[in-house]
């Protein structure tokens, strides 16, 4: 196992995802749910590059989906953000065990 | 034990060791700056994978945008200075546990792959990349910049300050 | 420099020793070059506001910068009360990460670089909008409003800031057709109308522009809103003293280099002297052209790190709304109108004609330069000012 192979970025990825989903179950403040999902899209993009590099037939089409995936991260936090200030504007507080408007 | 995998070993120990900070810094800001040295971590480890044109996309895009933004949403929302928001420890033990199972399936999966070809060589860099976008990868491409658009406008509308009620 | 080395060691030793070296040049490139840039921003704004400037310390004031480096050494390091320590010590260290990992791309010669990239202009830009994270945790841990303020207006003022460094970097670049700085650079070699800035109009604003936006994402004045001491006491270096103090300043002082290293890479022929119809480094042989090179790249540099203080003491500051303003509702059209300008000039325009433009352009600036120095060499001094200098 001293040489470097796709086990060992796929291991890394899949704690960099298991630490998002920690991140996202564990968080209350929204802004700190929206760093796990971050995390967990950092850790698909690390797959991504690491086929583009070990796997013939993905060359191309790696680097393509980590460009969008990075591209989707952005907007999405651009979105998410304009959420939450609006949800603070309205209720005063960013945690989201408080938006419970909808609960039957 | 090559060079690469000593870089390896010492980004993977960087970017685990920040991430696991990202979930326990009780303050936003902290959380912010954990996921700051996990995201650089990231981008040196596409450097490392040949990927420059994806280390410095990663690099201007989160570092030096989504997460001043992420950071500037953490100040604006919160009530007093260094808030914290405590979650019970039967929350941290259940999700502790589904995050750990996640793992241990993940790992297995990867383990079950076996031995790959180790490396295929260089990989494409910008050029190659942008003539793919334009020919072989053209709607994804435009899906995208279309999704940015509206993006563009709906967080505009989204965070636009609101007329007080009742005025015209 | 690998290779040599690999001769004598396992190649993995050698890259980690030519790393280091290359780090340890850059660290003491900044370094030297902060000292001489702080003495030389001394010197020209005492001469600016009709003053000597630091005279007392060496020749010239010359080692002023090290008497200060010294009391900044020795002075307490401080975090006040209600501060978020741990994110109050790293914030100087995140800020001149940044600038220094800039310096990672910036080929200073002909090869002489510390890591070749072939996206190198990208990779500068991507660090260096990076140091504005350093100075929004500076801002907020140091739990005073007025760091606050400053550390915000920072971060609001950089991100907008960057969409037209981006594009305006981006209208070389589609002339070049390549990312990596270092055959950028060679595509400008010979006399000086070869270099982008006169390639065509649209360049030439670019430059223009280009220069202003780098100026105001170094958060240098009159786009220091960051620190505003008028305003904000210090903004956010408000609580900061001695070395931590001092961190932000090299930070600052190493990107104005770096930015000013990509500005005369991408648009003023990069290390070639434009005088010489050659590589220096190819006729002179690889070390004494290569000196020459480096050499030219420096001054260039510096001379525009020069011009970058000139405007801080010639110009009021503007206000935050001002700033915002210029920025997205003037750079961002002007740079998008570049752009496409560039692109159409590339496609539509006859080659004869592009390159009549081109030394028209060129010599007409250089022309109006001689006019514009030869007319303010005739302007007499002040008498204050030429009193000042005769020794009582």
């Amino acid at each position: 196992m001293t040489e470097l192979g796709l086990t060992h970025f796929l291991i890394l990825s899949a704690f960099l995802f298991a630490c998002g989903l920690l991140c996202i179950a564990t968080k209350r403040n929204a802004v700190g749910i929206l760093m796990g999902v971050e995390l967990v899209l950092n850790a698909a993009n690390i797959n991504f590059v690491a086929f583009t590099r070990y796997l013939p037939g993905f060359r191309i089409e790696g680097q393509v989906f980590a460009v969008l995936v990075i591209v989707l991260a952005a907007a999405e936090a651009a979105v998410a953000l304009a959420i939450i200030l609006n949800f603070y504007n309205n209720r005063g507080t960013v945690d989201v065990d408080q938006a419970n408007d909808l609960k039957g | 034990m090559n060079l690469d995998f000593v870089l390896f070993t010492i980004l993977a120990t960087l970017i685990a060791a920040s991430a696991v900070g990202v979930v326990s810094s009780a303050t936003i800001v902290r959380s912010a700056v954990f996921l700051l040295f996990t995201l650089i971590g990231v981008a040196f480890l596409y450097f490392l994978l040949g990927a420059e044109f994806l280390g410095a996309t990663q690099l201007i895009v989160y570092v030096g945008g989504t997460l001043v933004l992420v950071v500037f949403g953490g100040m604006l929302t919160t009530a007093g200075p260094f808030n914290v928001l405590r979650t019970k420890t039967a929350e941290w033990v259940l999700s502790g546990s589904v995050a750990a199972g996640v793992f241990a399936l993940l790992v297995s999966i990867s383990l079950q792959l076996g031995a790959r070809p180790t490396s295929t060589g260089d990989i494409p860099g910008p050029g190659p990349l942008g003539m793919a976008f334009l020919t072989t990868h053209l709607l994804p491409f435009e899906i995208v910049s279309v999704h940015l658009l509206v993006v563009l406008i709906g967080a505009a509308y989204l965070a636009r300050a609101k007329k007080k009620a009742g005025s015209p | 420099m690998v290779e040599s080395l690999a001769e004598y060691v396992p190649q993995s030793l050698a890259m980690i020793l030519a790393a280091l070296a290359a780090a340890g040049l850059v660290f003491g490139f900044i370094g030297t070059s902060t000292f001489l840039f702080i003495w030389a921003e001394r010197k020209i704004s005492g001469r600016i506001q009709d003053r000597l400037g630091p005279t007392r310390v060496g020749k010239f004031g010359l080692l002023q910068s090290l008497a200060d480096g010294i009391k900044l050494v020795t002075k307490e390091d401080f975090v006040p009360t209600g501060a978020d320590r741990l994110l109050f010590r790293i914030a100087p260290y995140v800020a001149f990460c940044a600038s220094f990992a800039g310096f990672i791309a910036l080929p200073f010669a002909e090869g002489v670089v510390a890591q070749p990239l072939n996206v190198g202009a990208f990779f500068l830009l991507a660090v260096l909008s990076s140091e504005v994270f350093g100075v929004l945790l500076a801002g907020y841990s140091s739990a005073n409003k007025w760091s606050l303020f400053g550390g915000v207006r920072e971060a609001a003022q950089v991100v907008s800031y960057e969409v037209p460094r981006s594009l305006c970097v981006l209208v070389p670049i589609c002339i070049a057709g390549t990312l990596n700085l270092n055959t950028i650079a060679r595509q400008q070699e010979g006399w000086f109308w070869n270099w982008y800035v006169f390639h065509d109009p649209f360049t030439f604003l670019a430059f223009v522009i280009f220069f202003i936006v780098a100026t105001a994402s170094c958060k240098r004045a009159p786009f220091d809103l960051a620190e505003a001491e008028s305003e904000l006491v210090a903004g956010f270096l408000t609580e900061y003293s001695g070395m931590r103090w001092s961190y932000f300043f090299l930070a600052e002082y190493a990107s104005m280099f770096a930015v000013s290293g990509l500005a005369s890479l991408l648009f003023l022929g990069g290390w070639h002297t434009g005088l010489l119809p050659f590589e220096p480094a190819e006729r002179f042989g690889p070390l004494f052209g290569n000196l020459v090179d480096v050499g030219v790249f420096i001054t260039k540099g510096s001379l525009l790190v020069l011009v970058m203080m000139w405007m801080r003491w010639s110009l009021p500051r503007l206000r935050i709304d001002q700033v915002m303003l210029t920025c997205l509702k003037y750079f961002l059209p002007i740079s998008c109108g570049l752009l496409i300008g560039v692109c159409v000039w590339q496609l539509y325009m006859p080659k004869v004609l592009a390159e009549g433009v081109r030394v028209v352009l060129a010599v007409g600036f250089v022309v109006a330069a001689i006019v514009v120095v030869l007319s303010a060499a005739r302007l007499k001094p002040s008498p204050q000012l030429s009193g000042a200098f005769t020794k009582p």
